[in-house]
Parts: structure tokens; C-alpha cells; sequence
């Protein structure tokens, strides 16, 4: 099996402080592969590597068999036609309607007719089940309408490779639903490459052909969903069934409470 | 307890390695700023759509910027003229009231004072509306689709700004020197025809209207480059974003009133 992306002994630091250290991972061509892992464990991060936005200070990181931190900036820019990420913000563009967020790339990049624009911005809207609410402004949507406005942005230009950050966070149930179903069924028909950056770990697994579990700047785990949910390691599983004791602490590094209060 | 030689030593070589870390920090950033500014020059492929949000840009720089412009032009004018008149009238020369007012908005008032009140205005907006495109990811989510916000978004503000300002100076000047008639003819009663014919014979269409339009010109690329770069590079939080706006008025303010004591010196041939 290929593999779309390719991260090879990468080590990452920001600020002086280590977030990889010589990680290495493999995103299988048209799979649904999940990043899991705690909260500041630098999955967003991540995704900074393979878009090209940050660079790491050693290792490889290959996406399509190019070397992003390598490519020159117009190379870049090229590469990033084909791909595309779903920012947990949405960061839909706040002067432009639903409609004309969804046709930028399609304008940015085609020379297609008007007529031919609008179907297809209709058709993405349709996807999402947004298509009556093209007119409206970002500001006018509620926070899961504007995540599957993006999300309908991100798919317009048919991307080979697509990353969610993040997609289930702060939504309802209902949306949630959507969004799981929506993941799944775009990747199935349109044989995309998806990156599932999250921490919702039901709805995760639910849809995931792999799964890596990312902790302390490593790979602590690797497997499919059932593997993952096999295994006996403990931070894993503290991880994976969110029990509030094991290995990883809740509590940020402090002095004894009593001592602290009482002093 | 005095300080030993050896602590003395230790404070002067620390001393000395932060102002190298320093010095190193503002090449840098000078480097950063000098790069942002060749590829926010160019606007890449197509006219149409580019042409169009230059319109924009114009609009929102320029047109929105007008009635400060001209409010502070007139009352500008009207005390130039108000003060020259004092100043002359005890030599018995209030008539060359119009060359004075003419002389010193062209030369100097209108390229500087549009230059401070563009700074405020559209400088501060430019660099609030750039910062909250960064804290909000729509820079990075543009970065993602392929499309360069150095073009898209910086190009077309960069070249508004330098085709808004010297036409807001040229206003500026048109209402301070009608200001300084209303006040000079209709108030202290100079004769309508020395004011207007001696403000004729002495301005130089090269000498004053041309040199105040080219000082015009590099107040705008400084101030709309200074606006754009700290919106590019602000901090993206709310702090962030208020600190990049504060340094936006402050060093553009401070850049033209430095820049036009360089310019005038070489204008006026003085080095």
C-alpha cells in the first residue's frame, strides 16, 4: 500500500521546547488515518509540518514523495492545491458570503465559466446540506454550520489530500453525527487521503482505518481501532476510556495543595 | 556592599551580549520586512481580479480616509492664515498671507499632516483588519488552498496606499489653501486678488507641487509597508493585535517626520 505522507525521525522544537522528538509516521493513500493524543500534545502541530508551515529542525517529511521543508515557495503553493485542511475555527473569510467562501478556490485557481462555478459551489453546499445558505455571512452561521461551510470549502477543488483539526470539537450531537458520516462517505467516494486530528476518541475510532496515539512529543501507539482497543498499555488505555488516574497526571506540576494553602 | 571588578566585568559583557542579541533581532527583522516587501510588490497571475480589489483597497484607503483629510486641511489653512496674518501685519506685508499659506502646505503641512492622519486612520486599520485575519487562520487557511496572502491580501492594500495618499495630500493642500482664503479674505479682509495673484507668482509647479507629491509618495509606501508587516507579523491574540496596532501609528508617525527632514534636505539639494 502507498503511502501518501511520510514523516521520517522528525524532530520539532518551538520556543526552545521539544514537541516531536524523532517521530515517525505513515498516512496510507486513500485510507482515513486518525492522529489521537491528549490536548497540547502538538497534533495541530503536525499538521504545520506536512502543509509546509513550519519545518522541522531534523528528519523528513514527505507528502505526494516531495519534501515539504525543501520545496520553494512556489512549489509550495502548488503542492497545497491538492491538499487542504479543516481548521477547528472554521477561518472562514468574514467579508465573503458562504457561497463566495466556497468558490475562492475555484476562482483562485480556474478559469471556469460562472455558470459552472455556482453548480459546483451549489453541489458542495448540497454535500453538507448548506445549500439554502449561501447568502448568509460567516457571522450569521452557528459554529457547526460554519464548520461544514468549511468543510464544503475544503473538498471544492476535489483535494487529494484533506486534513480535519479538530472537526468535532464544541459540536452537538447532531452535528457530530453529520460530520462522522460526511468524513466517511467523502472518503469512500472520492478515494480521498484524510487526516483526523482529534481527541473525541469514539467518533475517531468509528471512522479510522489507522490510528496513531501521539503523547510526550512520541508515537505511544499505532494499530487499527481494534488493536488500539486491545492493547494493555496503560497510558493508552487512560487515554483511550478517559480514566482520571494512571500514568498521566491531570494535575499541571505544583507543590502539595495542603502545603500551598496552609503555608 | 561595592560592586567587586569582576561583577562589574560580568555586568558589562551581559551588557554587551544583549545589545548584540538586540542588534541581531532588529537586522532580522528588518531582513523579514524588506523580504514581505518585494513579494508584496507584485500581485502574480490575472489583471481583472486584482484590478478589482485594488478598487477596493482604494476606496476603503483613500475615499474613506477623505473626510478627515479635508476637515483637518480647512482648519489647518484657516490658522496658517490666521497666524501669517499676525506675523505680517506688523511689517506691513499681510498681503503675502496667500504665498505663505500656499508655500507652507504644499511644501510641508500637506505631505506630513496627510501622511500622521493617514497613519491613524488607515494604517491602524490596515494592520487591526491584517492581525485579525491572522488570529481568526483565514491568512493560514489561504496558505492551504495554494493562494499566496502576500499577493492576494498584502499586494493590493500596498499599492492602494501608495496610489491613496499623495492624492489625499493633493486634497489636503486644495482645502488648506481655500481654508486659509476664507479665513484671510472674507475675515481679515486681505484684497482677494494679492492673495490669489501673489500666491501665483511665487508657488513652482516642480519646485513645490512636484516635490510635495514625490515626499508624498514615500510617506505612503513607508506607512502602508510599516501597517501591512506589523499585521503579518502581529501576535495572534487579542494583545497581540492592539500592540501591533500602537506600533503601526507610533513608527509610522515617527518614520515620516524622520524621512522628511531627509527629504526635504535632499529636495531642497542641501547634501
Amino acid at each position: 500500500m502507498a503511502n501518501y505522507v511520510e514523516l521520517k525521525n522528525v524532530t520539532f522544537r518551538r520556543d526552545g521546547r521539544l514537541i516531536f522528538d524523532d517521530i515517525s509516521l505513515q498516512i496510507a493513500k486513500g485510507k482515513i488515518t486518525s492522529i489521537l493524543g491528549p490536548s497540547g500534545t502538538g497534533k495541530t502541530t503536525l499538521l504545520g509540518l506536512i502543509t509546509g508551515q513550519l519545518s522541522p529542525q531534523s528528519g523528513e517529511v514527505l507528502v505526494a514523495g516531495l519534501s515539504v521543508p525543501d520545496l520553494p515557495r512556489p512549489a509550495l503553493f502548488e503542492l497545497r492545491k491538492k491538499l487542504s485542511l479543516l481548521f477547528q475555527s472554521g477561518a472562514l473569510f468574514t467579508d465573503l458570503s458562504v457561497f463566495e467562501n466556497v468558490a475562492f478556490a475555484l476562482r483562485e485557481h480556474t478559469r471556469l465559466p460562472e455558470h459552472m462555478i455556482r453548480d459546483l459551489v451549489l453541489l458542495r453546499l448540497e454535500n453538507v446540506g448548506l445549500r439554502g445558505a449561501g447568502q448568509l455571512m460567516p457571522s450569521q452561521l452557528s459554529g457547526g454550520m460554519a464548520r461544514r461551510v468549511a468543510l464544503a470549502r475544503s473538498i471544492v477543488l476535489d483535494p487529494e489530500l484533506i486534513m480535519y483539526d479538530e472537526p468535532f470539537t464544541g459540536q452537538d450531537p447532531v452535528s457530530k453525527g453529520v460530520l462522522v458520516k460526511l468524513i466517511q462517505s467523502l472518503n469512500s467516494e472520492s478515494a480521498l487521503t484524510s487526516i483526523l486530528v482529534s481527541h473525541d476518541v469514539d467518533e475517531a475510532l468509528s471512522i479510522s482505518d489507522y490510528v496513531y496515539v501521539l503523547s510526550h512529543g512520541q508515537v505511544i501507539a499505532a494499530g487499527t481501532p481494534q488493536q488500539l482497543r486491545q492493547s494493555d498499555d496503560q497510558e493508552l488505555k487512560q487515554f483511550l476510556f478517559g480514566l482520571p488516574d494512571g500514568p498521566v497526571s491531570f494535575h499541571f506540576p505544583a507543590k502539595p495543595l495542603a502545603e500551598e494553602v496552609l503555608a | 556592599m561595592k560592586p567587586s571588578g569582576v561583577m562589574i566585568h560580568h555586568y558589562l559583557l551581559n551588557g554587551l551580549r544583549r545589545m548584540g542579541i538586540n542588534a541581531l533581532d532588529v537586522c532580522a527583522g528588518f531582513g523579514r520586512a524588506s523580504w514581505f516587501l518585494l513579494q508584496s510588490l507584485t500581485w502574480g497571475k490575472g489583471f481583472k481580479a486584482p484590478f478589482a480589489r485594488l478598487v477596493l483597497q482604494v476606496y476603503q484607503l483613500g475615499v474613506l480616509s477623505l473626510p478627515i483629510i479635508l476637515v483637518a486641511g480647512l482648519f489647518v489653512g484657516m490658522v496658517l492664515a490666521l497666524q501669517g496674518y499676525h506675523v505680517l501685519v506688523g511689517y506691513g506685508s499681510q498681503e503675502a498671507v496667500g504665498q505663505m499659506v500656499a508655500l507652507s502646505i504644499l511644501r510641508e503641512f500637506g505631505p506630513v499632516m496627510s501622511a500622521l492622519l493617514f497613519a491613524g486612520r488607515a494604517g491602524s486599520a490596515l494592520t487591526a483588519e491584517i492581525g485579525l485575519m491572522k488570529a481568526t487562520e483565514q491568512l493560514s487557511a489561504m496558505e492551504i488552498m495554494g493562494v499566496d496572502p502576500l499577493k492576494r491580501i498584502m499586494a493590493p492594500r500596498l499599492w492602494g496606499g501608495i496610489i491613496c495618499l499623495p492624492l489625499l495630500n493633493l486634497m489636503f493642500c486644495v482645502l488648506g489653501i481655500y481654508g486659509g482664503a476664507l479665513v484671510a479674505v472674507d475675515m481679515l479682509g486681505i484684497y482677494e486678488g494679492s492673495y490669489w495673484a501673489n500666491m501665483q507668482g511665487s508657488v513652482e509647479f516642480y519646485g513645490d507641487i512636484v516635490k510635495g507629491v514625490i515626499k508624498s509618495l514615500v510617506f505612503a509606501l513607508v506607512v502602508t509597508w510599516i501597517a501591512i508587516f506589523h499585521g503579518w507579523n502581529a501576535q495572534p491574540t487579542s494583545q497581540g493585535i492592539s500592540r501591533a496596532t500602537t506600533a503601526t501609528v507610533v513608527q509610522a508617525s515617527l518614520a515620516i517626520l524622520a524621512l522628511d527632514f531627509v527629504l526635504t534636505a535632499v529636495l531642497l539639494g542641501g547634501f
